[in-house]
């Protein structure tokens, strides 16, 4: 199934940094997250696209991953040619990832 | 318990009016935030400002404060607004002559001084966060250096008798913080108070984001009524305790989801959220919903404030050209690759001096590109689009200019070109001591 499945997301953006949340719609599924939304998935998603690094921060209490990337804006959101200078339509192209059954987690 | 109601009344410069209104009059509030200044925005305002020293603040001020005055006055609802942006005395001025002109010649407006640190960041040429390089290397090109201000000289003017506070360059939670400092005469130095009170600003902050603005997905996340879209108000208790609701009867929806999405927008380190006011920790945050639109979000804290703020410095960066057309039915992807390919050729056989070039497809690639679109169906119609950055305004106009002439000199069937060529205006960050960043009030007599 889709990523979209299970989590809903908001794409926020600092300078030539995006952040992606991935919130779970169901806390029971965050165990799913935290084991397949891994950093290096989200890079590997992004090839192309995130030409730094991409970190994850997690927040159990709310059932949710943030990912931090770094050069990804196209040097800046104020200088960007990109068509979407924001990266605003990041996080539904991450929503496009492939999740596995629960006995997938590594 | 003391509790206060704050309504967010605008989530950036262009927002929409009326929702504005509706919490005045319906929303039972003391306090009307507008949050008006996106980040490059002082940055043209100071450009304006050198044009005209009256001008310089947010152009849609006027028609914001005519619109919401009267029944502020009428129930004694303070506004904090950053619509001064490059010039908060200039529009603290103008502020007074609209209240003159609605009969409200008593009202006492402060203007908030001191963010425009351009000076001290000159003398100390600090050095650019996001790329090598310093202040002084910007040359001639710089234009404003902005301080990040917290809410200490917000709230000093409220608890002074402001009825309305016009900031220029604040960070954006500040101007709900100052609103409870102010209430509950919170010490600036209780970090985990200040922590949570910065949970609520910032869920506050981008207005309809946290409401159901920018969250629907129908089939999976529906909102009612995003045409009539409620902002948000925060109910905030002294000891920081935080309900997040909205106008009964208006548009859109407050929810666990909606909330917690606006809780880690544009986030780093969840547990390092760097203000000027308290390095808030948003890690331990629990976020109920207790009644239909009535969300409770508590457990926000934090530690010491930062040493330093951060500057926003405006600089001319480059210039940018661009060109468009459409290409559609059968073949128009092949047809729309063919025009890159042209447009890439005359760009280069043409000479045009340009540092950074991007050939998109919309439709197919502008918005992830190549990777993510690779295994997408071919759309009906695609739209060109070539973009570079050039070092002056005259190479960014034949950018456009060879999209154009696809029209007679391209693939069959091309229409609608646009073109553009513009200054870009960008910004940058430097850390500055906060010591040298000297905030003040101006009461401005009507």
């Amino acid at each position: 199934m889709k990523l979209r499945e299970i989590a809903h997301s908001r794409t926020g953006d600092k300078g030539n940094t995006s952040n992606i949340s991935v919130i779970a719609y169901d806390e029971t599924h965050y165990a799913l997250l935290l084991a397949q939304v891994t950093s290096a998935r989200v890079k590997a998603h992004f090839a192309g696209v995130v030409e730094g690094e991409v970190v994850r921060y997690e927040l159990p209490n709310i059932a949710a991953l943030n990912f931090v990337m770094t050069q990804t804006l196209g040097g800046g959101v104020t200088r960007s040619l990109a068509l979407d200078a924001h990266g605003k339509s990041l996080s539904s192209a991450l929503l496009d990832l492939e999740i596995g059954p629960a006995s997938d987690n590594e | 318990m003391r509790t206060i109601r704050i309504g967010s009344g605008a989530g950036y410069s262009g927002d929409r009016i009326e929702p504005a209104v509706e919490l005045a009059e319906k929303g039972d509030v003391q306090y009307l935030v507008f949050e008006c200044l996106g980040e490059r925005t002082v940055a043209l305002a100071q450009q304006a400002r050198m044009k005209n020293p009256d001008g310089g603040y947010d152009p849609l001020l006027e028609e914001r404060i005519r619109a919401v005055l009267p029944t502020c006055a009428a129930r004694g609802i303070k506004i904090v607004t950053n619509m001064g942006a490059a010039n908060p005395v200039a529009a603290a001025h103008k502020t007074a002559e609209i209240a003159s002109s609605l009969g409200l010649p008593s009202l006492k407006i402060a203007a908030i001084i001191g963010d425009d640190v351009l000076d001290a960041c000159k003398e100390r040429d600090l050095p650019i966060m996001e790329f090598d390089g310093t202040i002084k290397q910007l040359g001639n090109r710089l234009l404003s250096a902005n301080a990040y201000l917290g809410a200490e000289p917000i709230a000093e003017a409220l608890t002074g008798g402001a009825d309305i506070v016009i900031t220029g360059r604040a960070s954006d939670p500040a101007l709900f913080l100052a609103t409870m400092i102010h209430a509950f005469d919170w010490a600036i130095d209780d970090w985990n108070l200040l922590g949570q009170g910065t949970v609520a600003g910032h869920l506050l902050e981008c207005a309809g984001q946290v409401t159901g603005g920018y969250f629907a997905d129908p089939g999976y996340k529906d909102v009612p009524d995003l045409a009539r879209l409620g902002f948000p108000i925060g109910e905030v208790g002294e000891d920081g305790s935080l309900v997040v609701t909205k106008v009964a009867g208006s548009g859109g929806a407050v929810t666990a989801q909606t909330c917690k999405e606006q809780l880690l927008y544009e986030v780093h380190d969840p547990t390092r959220y760097l203000q000027p006011d308290v390095t808030a920790d948003f890690s331990k945050v629990r976020v109920e919903e207790i009644a239909r639109d009535r969300v409770r979000v508590g457990g926000g804290c934090g530690t010491e404030r930062p040493a330093t703020l951060k500057v926003s410095v405006g600089y001319v960066d480059s210039y940018i050209g661009e060109g468009q057309i459409s290409y559609a039915g059968p073949g128009s992807l092949a047809r729309g690759r063919l025009a890159l390919e042209i447009v890439r050729e005359r760009l280069k056989l043409t000479g045009v001096a340009a540092s950074e070039l991007r050939f998109d497809l919309i439709g197919v690639d502008a918005l992830h590109g190549a990777n993510l679109a690779a295994r997408a169906s071919e759309p009906y119609e695609v739209r060109v689009r070539v973009a570079g950055r050039t070092e002056n305004l005259r190479e960014a106009v034949r950018i456009g200019n060879e999209v154009e002439t696809l029209y007679t000199n391209g693939p069959a069937a091309g229409g609608g070109v646009f073109k553009s060529a513009r200054d870009v205006v960008a910004v940058a960050s430097v850390l500055l001591p906060r010591e040298l960043a000297r905030p003040q009030v101006r009461f401005v007599g009507v």
